[in-house]
This record gives C-alpha cells, sequence and structure tokens, in this order.
C-alpha cells in the first residue's frame, strides 16, 4: 500500500442500507471534496453512523457503490482501504498499551521500524510520556487523542470520525474542536465527522450535510445552512428559529409579500425554497437574535422597510451575553428573541407591549406543507 | 443501650459472616494439624503425638503418588480438550446469530443442572454395552464432558462483555480477519479462557463421582482417598492435602500481588 | 434483540440479513457450525446419547450372563420406587436442609465480602475458595475428627446437655454426632456452602451501595432496607445458589457414606451400589432415571415461580 499524502475525494453513488424492513438510509449521492472538513449531522438514528460504517467498510451496503478518489472500493474489506476511524468511545485496545495502540496499523502492514513515527504521532498529540501507560489510565481527553493519533499515523487518504467527542465534558470538547481543526489543516487529510452535536458540525466543518429519517435534508456551508435553511427540520435542529405561517398575498420586485400575523412582512423570492403561488400558504421564518425589540412608545422610531409584528413580552430570561424573551402576537405561536445585553431597556418587562422589527434579508419560506415542529425536540439527544 | 450491645449490633453481619468463614476453614486446619500426627492404627482420626514422618515421606504409601500423578495428568488434557472445544463454542454463540442457537444453549445448560450421578450411571451404561474398556480413556472423555459447559459459560461472559468495536478498530488498522482474532480477541478473551481452564482443572482433579463409575480398576488421587477411608487413612493424604492448598494460596496471592503492582505502575 | 432498531450493531451478529450476493457470505453464515461442530458432538455422544440409553436400559430385564434385552418392563419403577421411596425422600429432606442452612450461613458471609470486607475483600474471598483446593473428600473426612465421638463439638454439645436435644429430635442418636442425620446435613452444607457463597456475592457485589443511602434516606430502618432493597435486588444471586447447592446435594452419596450410617443412606448411595456392587443395570437405570426427572421438575417449578427464567 502506498503512502498517499494528501486526502482523496469520496462519492456516495445511491448508496442505502436496509435491515429487514427497515431503512436505515435511503439511496443517497453524496460527494465529498478532497481535503475537505465534511460533517455529517443529524440526531440518533438518522443513518448518519451507518453512512460512515460504509465509507469505511464495516457495513456492507444494500445498494450503490462507495469511490474513493476515483476508485470503486465497495467491495473491499475494511482492512483493505485506505480509510481510518476515530470510533466512538474510541475502541482502544485495552491489552495494549499507548505505544502499542498507535502502532497497530503500521506493524500490520508490515512496517518494521515503527518506533520513530510512532514517537513522532505521539509528540504531535502531546501524549510523548504516556507511551508505556494502558488505556484505563489516561483520561478521555487523552484516550481521544490516542485514537486520533492511532488513525492518523496510517496518513489514510480519509479520516472518518464518529462522535469522537460525544464523551467529552463540554469544555474539553471545545477544546478538542479546535485541535482538531487544527491538525485538519495540518495534514490536509479529507475528515468525514459524524456528530449530533448542531455547534460542534459548524464550528469544525467546511461543509454539512444535515441528514434526518435515513436521508440528506440540506447540505451545505455551516452559515448557508444557518441563515438560509431549507426545511423546517434543518430550521429547528440547527440553532432556533421562529416559524410562522403566511399567505402569499403579492409581488413586488424581487420581494413576496405576505400576511402573517395581522401584518405585512417581506421576503427575498430567492430565499424561498418553496413554490410561490399567490394566494398559497408559506411558513416564513427568522432567526432569534436577527429581531430587534422597541417598546410600544417607541414604535414611531422603527426605520421604514423593515418587517415589524407587534406583541407582549411574557417572559424574560438573563443568560449573560445576551436575554431571551418569549413574546406572544395575536395570530401565531410565540416567539422568541435574543437581544445582546448592551443598553438594556428598563421597560422591556414581561407584560410590556413591544414591537418586533427586522431585516427582511434576514427572512426565510419554507414550504407549509412540513411539520413546522420538525427537529425541535431533537436537539439534547444523547448519542 | 451499652456500647457493646450497640457494637454487636452494628456488626452482627460481621460476626455471622466470619463464624461462617470459619466453619468454612476449619477442616483445613484440621487437616494441616493431622498432618504432623503419628496414629496409633491405620486411621489417622485421632490425635497422638506430633510427628514430621509423613512430611519427609510423602510418597510413603503405596499407589498414593502415582494416583496422583495419574489425576494431574488427566486434569492437564480433561483441561486442553474443554478448554479448546468450550472456547470454540462459546465464541460462536456470543458471535453469531443461527437457528440452533436455542437448543445448543440448553445443551450447554443441562450438563450443570444434572446430579452427577446420573450423568455417571448412564455415561457408564453406555460405555459398559459398547464393550469399551474402563480407564484412562473413558476417564478423560467424561472429564471433558462434564468440563465443557463451564468453559462455555466463563468464556461466553468474557466475550460477550467485549466492545465489538475493538475488532472492527483492527480491521480498520488493517488487520486481516486471521489478525484481528490473534491480535485482539483472543488477548481479550484470554482471562475468560484461563477461568475456565482453572475451572476446568480444579474440577477435574477434584473429581469423585464420575470418575467413580468410570474409572474401572484404575486409581485416581479422589479413588485413592475413597478406597482409603475404607483400608485405613494414611497422614500422607494430609501432607498432600495441606500441600495443595498451601501451593493454590500462594498462586493467587501472587497473582494478586502482581496484579496489584501493574496497577499501581 | 431487535436487529432493526440497531443500525450500530456489528455486521458478524447478523449474518442471515445480508443479501447473498458474494460467495463469502455463505461461507461466513457456517462458520458458528463449524465452531460448534466437535464440542457439540462431544456433548451429544457422551451427555444426551447415554441419558436416553438410560432411558432404554431401565425398561430391560435379563442378566448379567444371559445379557439385557428390552421388553418394556415397566414394573422396574415401580419396584424401585416402592423399595426405595425413603432413600428419595431422605435425599430430598437432606439437600433441601443443607440448602437451606447454607442460606442462611453463606447470606452474611457474602453480604461482608460484597460491602463490609473494604481492603479485606480480597483476602476473604481467597480464604473462600481456598478450601476448593484441597481435595474435598480428604476435607469431609476432616469432618470425621471434628465430629469424632471423643472430639470437641461432641464434648461441647454434650456439656451444654444439646445432645438429649437434638437426640429427642431425631437428628442425633445417644451420645454420637457421627453417623446420625445431623453429621451427613453438616457435610453436606460444608461441601456445597462456597456453590451458595459465589452467585450470593456477584450478584450482592451489583448493587450500588447508593441504593442503601437512598432506602435510608427515605425513611427505611436498616432492617426494612434489607427486606425491601438489598434481598429483592439479590433474588437472582439466592435462586442460583439454592439451585447450585441442592441439585449436586441431591444426588450426592458421599457425605452419607463417610459421615453416615446405613440409616442415612441416600438415593445416590442406593444407585451407586446398585450399579458398582449389585450390577442390576435396570434398576440403577430407573432410579437415575427417577432422580433426573424428578431434580428438572422441581427446578423448572422453582425457576418459574421465582420469576428468573432469564436465568438459564
Amino acid at each position: 500500500m502506498t503512502q498517499p499524502t494528501s486526502g482523496g475525494d469520496v462519492r456516495l453513488d445511491r448508496i442505502s442500507k436496509t435491515y429487514g424492513s427497515f431503512a436505515a438510509v435511503h439511496p443517497l449521492d453524496l460527494h465529498i471534496p478532497a481535503g475537505s472538513f465534511f460533517a455529517l449531522l443529524g440526531a440518533s438514528g438518522c443513518g448518519k453512523t451507518t453512512t460512515l460504517r460504509m465509507i469505511a467498510g464495516l457495513e456492507d451496503p444494500t445498494t450503490g457503490t462507495v469511490q474513493l478518489a476515483g476508485e470503486d472500493i465497495t467491495a473491499l474489506p475494511p482492512h483493505k482501504r485506505p480509510v481510518n476511524t476515530v470510533f466512538q468511545s474510541y475502541a482502544l485496545f485495552p491489552h495494549l498499551d499507548i505505544f502499542e495502540n498507535v502502532a497497530f496499523g503500521l506493524r500490520r502492514r508490515g512496517v518494521k521500524s515503527v518506533k520513530k513515527q510512532v514517537e513522532e504521532m505521539l509528540e504531535l498529540v502531546q501524549l510523548g510520556d504516556f507511551a508505556r501507560r494502558k488505556p484505563q489510565q489516561l483520561s478521555g481527553g487523552q484516550q481521544q487523542r490516542v485514537a486520533v493519533a492511532r488513525a492518523l499515523i496510517n496518513h489514510p487518504r480519509v479520516l472518518l470520525l464518529d462522535e469522537p467527542l460525544g464523551a467529552l465534558d463540554l469544555k474539553l470538547r471545545r477544546q478538542m474542536q479546535l485541535e482538531l481543526k487544527r491538525i485538519q489543516t495540518e495534514v490536509g487529510i479529507t475528515f468525514i465527522h459524524v456528530t449530533h452535536d448542531q455547534e460542534e458540525a459548524m464550528t469544525m466543518a467546511d461543509t454539512v450535510a444535515v441528514m434526518n429519517g435515513g436521508r440528506v435534508e440540506q447540505r451545505g456551508a455551516p452559515a448557508e445552512l444557518y441563515e438560509n435553511p431549507g426545511t423546517t427540520f434543518v430550521a429547528n435542529f440547527l440553532g432556533t428559529s421562529n416559524l410562522i405561517e403566511a399567505e402569499i398575498t403579492d409581488k413586488s420586485g424581487g420581494d413576496l409579500v405576505l400576511t402573517a400575523a395581522g401584518g405585512k412582512l417581506a421576503l427575498p423570492a430567492e430565499r424561498c425554497s418553496a413554490p410561490v403561488r399567490t394566494g398559497g400558504k408559506l411558513l416564513v421564518g427568522v432567526r432569534p437574535e436577527k429581531i430587534t425589540l422597541a417598546h410600544a412608545e417607541d414604535a414611531g422610531t422603527v426605520p421604514e422597510g423593515r418587517n415589524r409584528i407587534t406583541g407582549r413580552i411574557v417572559d424574560s430570561s438573563f443568560i449573560g451575553v445576551s436575554t431571551q424573551y418569549l413574546i406572544t402576537t395575536p395570530d401565531c405561536p410565540e416567539i422568541t428573541v435574543y437581544e445582546q445585553n448592551i443598553e438594556r431597556d428598563a421597560r422591556l418587562v414581561p407584560g410590556a407591549e413591544v414591537v418586533l422589527h427586522w431585516n427582511p434579508a434576514h427572512t426565510f419560506g419554507l414550504d407549509a406543507a412540513q411539520d413546522i415542529d420538525a427537529g425541535t425536540e431533537l436537539d439534547e439527544e444523547a448519542p | 443501650m451499652t456500647a457493646l450491645t450497640r457494637w454487636i449490633r452494628r456488626n452482627l453481619v460481621v460476626i455471622a459472616g466470619l463464624g461462617t468463614l470459619a466453619y468454612l476453614i476449619l477442616p483445613n486446619v484440621v487437616v494441616l494439624i493431622f498432618s504432623f500426627n503419628k496414629p496409633n492404627g491405620r486411621f489417622n482420626y485421632e490425635w497422638q503425638r506430633f510427628s514430621t514422618d509423613a512430611w519427609t515421606d510423602p510418597c510413603g504409601v503405596s499407589d498414593l503418588c502415582g494416583s496422583l500423578s495419574l489425576s494431574l495428568k488427566i486434569a492437564v488434557w480433561a483441561t486442553i480438550g474443554a478448554t479448546v472445544l468450550g472456547t470454540m463454542i462459546a465464541f460462536a454463540l456470543a458471535r453469531y446469530r443461527f437457528r440452533a442457537r436455542p437448543a445448543v444453549n440448553s445443551l450447554i445448560f443441562l450438563p450443570m443442572a444434572m446430579p452427577e450421578v446420573v450423568m455417571a450411571a448412564s455415561l457408564a451404561t453406555l460405555f459398559l454395552n459398547m464393550g469399551v474398556d474402563f480407564g484412562f480413556w473413558t476417564i478423560l472423555i467424561a472429564h471433558i464432558m462434564f468440563c465443557l459447559s463451564f468453559v462455555v459459560t466463563a468464556v461466553k461472559a468474557r466475550v460477550m462483555s467485549m466492545d465489538p468495536r475493538l475488532e472492527q478498530a483492527a480491521q480498520d488498522l488493517y488487520a486481516s480477519p486471521a489478525q484481528t482474532f490473534l491480535r485482539v480477541t483472543l488477548p481479550i478473551a484470554a482471562p475468560g479462557i484461563a477461568a475456565g481452564a482453572l475451572l476446568s482443572f480444579a474440577l477435574s482433579f477434584d473429581d469423585f463421582i464420575i470418575t467413580n463409575f468410570n474409572a474401572g480398576s484404575t486409581v485416581t488421587f479422589p479413588m485413592f482417598v475413597w478406597g482409603s477411608a475404607q483400608r485405613g487413612t494414611p497422614v500422607q493424604i494430609n501432607v498432600i492435602g495441606t500441600a495443595m492448598f498451601a501451593v493454590a494460596v500462594l498462586c493467587v496471592l501472587v497473582g494478586q500481588l502482581a496484579g496489584a503492582r501493574r496497577k499501581r505502575s | 434483540m431487535t436487529a432493526t432498531a440497531t443500525p450500530d450493531a456489528p455486521p458478524a451478529a447478523e449474518p442471515v440479513r445480508k443479501p447473498p450476493l458474494r460467495k463469502p457470505a455463505v461461507r461466513k453464515r457456517l462458520v458458528p457450525y463449524w465452531l460448534l461442530l466437535p464440542g457439540i458432538l462431544w456433548l451429544l455422544i457422551f451427555f444426551a446419547a447415554p441419558l436416553i440409553y438410560q432411558a432404554s436400559t431401565s425398561v430391560q430385564t435379563g442378566s448379567l450372563e444371559e445379557g439385557f434385552k428390552v421388553t418394556w418392563h415397566f414394573q422396574t419403577y415401580w419396584d424401585a420406587l416402592t423399595e426405595y421411596y425413603p432413600h428419595f425422600l431422605r435425599s430430598v429432606l437432606y439437600a433441601a436442609t443443607a440448602t437451606v442452612l447454607c442460606l442462611l450461613l453463606g447470606y452474611p458471609l457474602a453480604y461482608l465480602i460484597a460491602f463490609r470486607a473494604g481492603r479485606w475483600r480480597n483476602l476473604v474471598m481467597i480464604l473462600v475458595i481456598a478450601p476448593f483446593f484441597t481435595s474435598f473428600l480428604i476435607r469431609t473426612l476432616a469432618w470425621k475428627t471434628i465430629l469424632a465421638d471423643s472430639g470437641p463439638v461432641v464434648g461441647a454439645l454434650n456439656s451444654l446437655h444439646l445432645l438429649d436435644v437434638t437426640s429427642y429430635l431425631g437428628i442425633t442418636e445417644g451420645q454420637r454426632v457421627l453417623a446420625t442425620p445431623l453429621a451427613v446435613v453438616c457435610g453436606l452444607t460444608y461441601n456445597f456452602l462456597p456453590f451458595m457463597i459465589l452467585p450470593l456475592y456477584t450478584s450482592l457485589e451489583r448493587i450500588d451501595p447508593r441504593l442503601h443511602e437512598a432506602a435510608g434516606d427515605l425513611y427505611a430502618r436498616p432492617i426494612t432496607t434489607f427486606r425491601r432493597v438489598t434481598f429483592p435486588l439479590s433474588m437472582p444471586g439466592v435462586v442460583a445458589g439454592t439451585l447450585l447447592t441442592f441439585i449436586p446435594a441431591a444426588g450426592d452419596y458421599i457425605n452419607a457414606e463417610l459421615l453416615g450410617s446405613t440409616d442415612q443412606k441416600m438415593i445416590g448411595n442406593v444407585i451407586q451400589s446398585q450399579f458398582l456392587r449389585v450390577l442390576d443395570y435396570p434398576t440403577a437405570a430407573a432410579l437415575s432415571f427417577i432422580l433426573m426427572a424428578a431434580i428438572l421438575t422441581m427446578v423448572t417449578v422453582y425457576i418459574r415461580k421465582s420469576g428468573t427464567e432469564d436465568l438459564v
């Protein structure tokens, strides 16, 4: 086996997996460019891990093919694929010490002198002094770094990461996210990262594919997915969204004019992923931090051309960097608003009448035929 | 309530537990003490006077050491046989789903739920009617048979509790299926296999009932002790019993210490 | 286990649902059978077949000289039962008594090791297992010394006048302990005690000690905590321990032979002497068949009743 120095691109072609009558992954096409950091994001049971395992060769696809750097590797067993995995809960060999764990892949490929390489690799992950320890004697974060070192030392074309940070506490997870990102930039290998943590996916990946029910709902750069979600699932699963039912009343220039919550709202036509028809229904969405709150007495100061809704504060909670408000409006469900704690208006307390306003460019439109709550409850689910 | 009764109440479990422990250890103490006895008659049941005769001449009774070495030989072969066959079954049960699984599970469970005398008599009936000569081979066959289930149980528990991702990780790191088995599966299953083997050895070495039915005129160590209970019990029996106890305790202690040292380093 | 709900399940565990596209899939499906073959054959030939063979022997008639033939002579069963039913009853009685004693003696020790031993845990554990390594026949013979007529136990019981009570109850005879039911039950209890302690310990050790604190926090007195929390949670160990004690004790003949007299003979003694001395194979076969059936029935009922069927 050669030792490629750069990553390869991965192409999944109509790949699917069914267990009996249960379809874990519906036929899907996915192209992951060489050298990219790609995240598969979704709740547990959405098929993301199965997809990853089919790339690793640990699961046989029911249909479709896996191509790596233009070569069909569907029929190759896992030990013949130039692909390595960082397993969930690491799967470090308990009977071998750290050195032997990291050397395992090299030895299996018949590399004679592994000492120098292993030591270099352990230095890279800052575990040089731990070579002769057993995995059980290491902390979670250290074990995680061993798992990464054990995979990376083989110079795989693609590194697969299956919830690699799931077992770590929040602070360590943030630290390891940056660490992994740094390593990826350094070695230039294609990383495919499976996670249920939307923040983790957005922080680390160049491209995120959101999976739900065995299908890819949407893929794109994190900012693009966040700013312009294409489905209610993506809108709710990635951060928080306010979704309001609306009716299309008119078209003026590049904007759609909608009636919602007793008022008129504008939506740029290119930010609407649903079919547009005058008189048709839409779900109109806006992120909580895009909304500005003004007390009803100051309604006159709101600039022209902004989308506006009136309502009443029912609850406010102080979070630190921001304050979260819950607002009821006459015709739509509760709206969440995050206000930066810069100049706090003392009048904005529960019971106060307010005007909500935002730039129409931050509005997005979704097909009203979808479940409006899709993806809301899954956020905190364990892997 | 006085302090003493309060203390007794609080430590009732400890007192009762230590009482049971004394009950368990008492016969071993007696065996040890009476290995230094010089009995008057043929039986070593009453204390007469101190002597180290038996310790200086442990093989001084005819057939004693011969039966001991035969028992060791049978135990070693039975352990090897039962461990190999049992480990294979355990892997099949722990790693594969197949239609005969429930039937196989029952077949493994039944020998452990069967009084020894039933197995002993039925196997002997079979040998008798097939015209097999009783002796070393019939004993070995019987011992492998009843040790098998214990090995399967010990190894299966270990393999079942093993994270399947470890083997997948090995394959992911370029180990072929054979290498995965030798380098990862087998070493991790080793404690279970060792436990099964140790149990087999102890069971086989100490077995009397099944051997009694299937030995013919061959005399293993337990058979020798049984016979001596009728003919007269030489002090050497106690010497060997005590020596076995000491060796076993020593092995366990050394193992424990080694384990503790490894954990600390 | 429902395979459909766990897409993470190891592929090896579900060979059935693999598409039979490639040849190795078929070969792979045969792997478990190859692994099973030698061991299972061994058990079928030397365990299962003899049991069936024995069933047929039990309905044979004949003699050693002329050979035995199957004549469907069920009379053997009737004769065996009428002649030896006291031995059956005695076996069940002795084994049951020994099992209860094992539970009463073993539970405190298992509890001690699981919760109270602290850094002595390993040492106590070794002391429980270590006697195993001395041939149990030698240890049983040691009881002959301990319970001897001039020994310390008889002396102590005598000075407390307890022997009068026990012989009134019929568990000892005159001024002796040896060659009485007490000696046999004492030997049985001793021999099978570790088989009670080990499963008890295993299930007690799994109990989170915080559950005791939680029970105490919820106003349970120590005795209530034991009755409502500890004991119910240790049930798997109690069931396994009683089975592991009762089954071998019921078929035992060593303790009755070494520590008892002819009045304490158990069914194991009868089978042994019918088989090895009288050479009446049909009767021996019938007796062991009855013993097996009785024990399997009792075990099944017991497991059902105690609601721990997953034990098997």
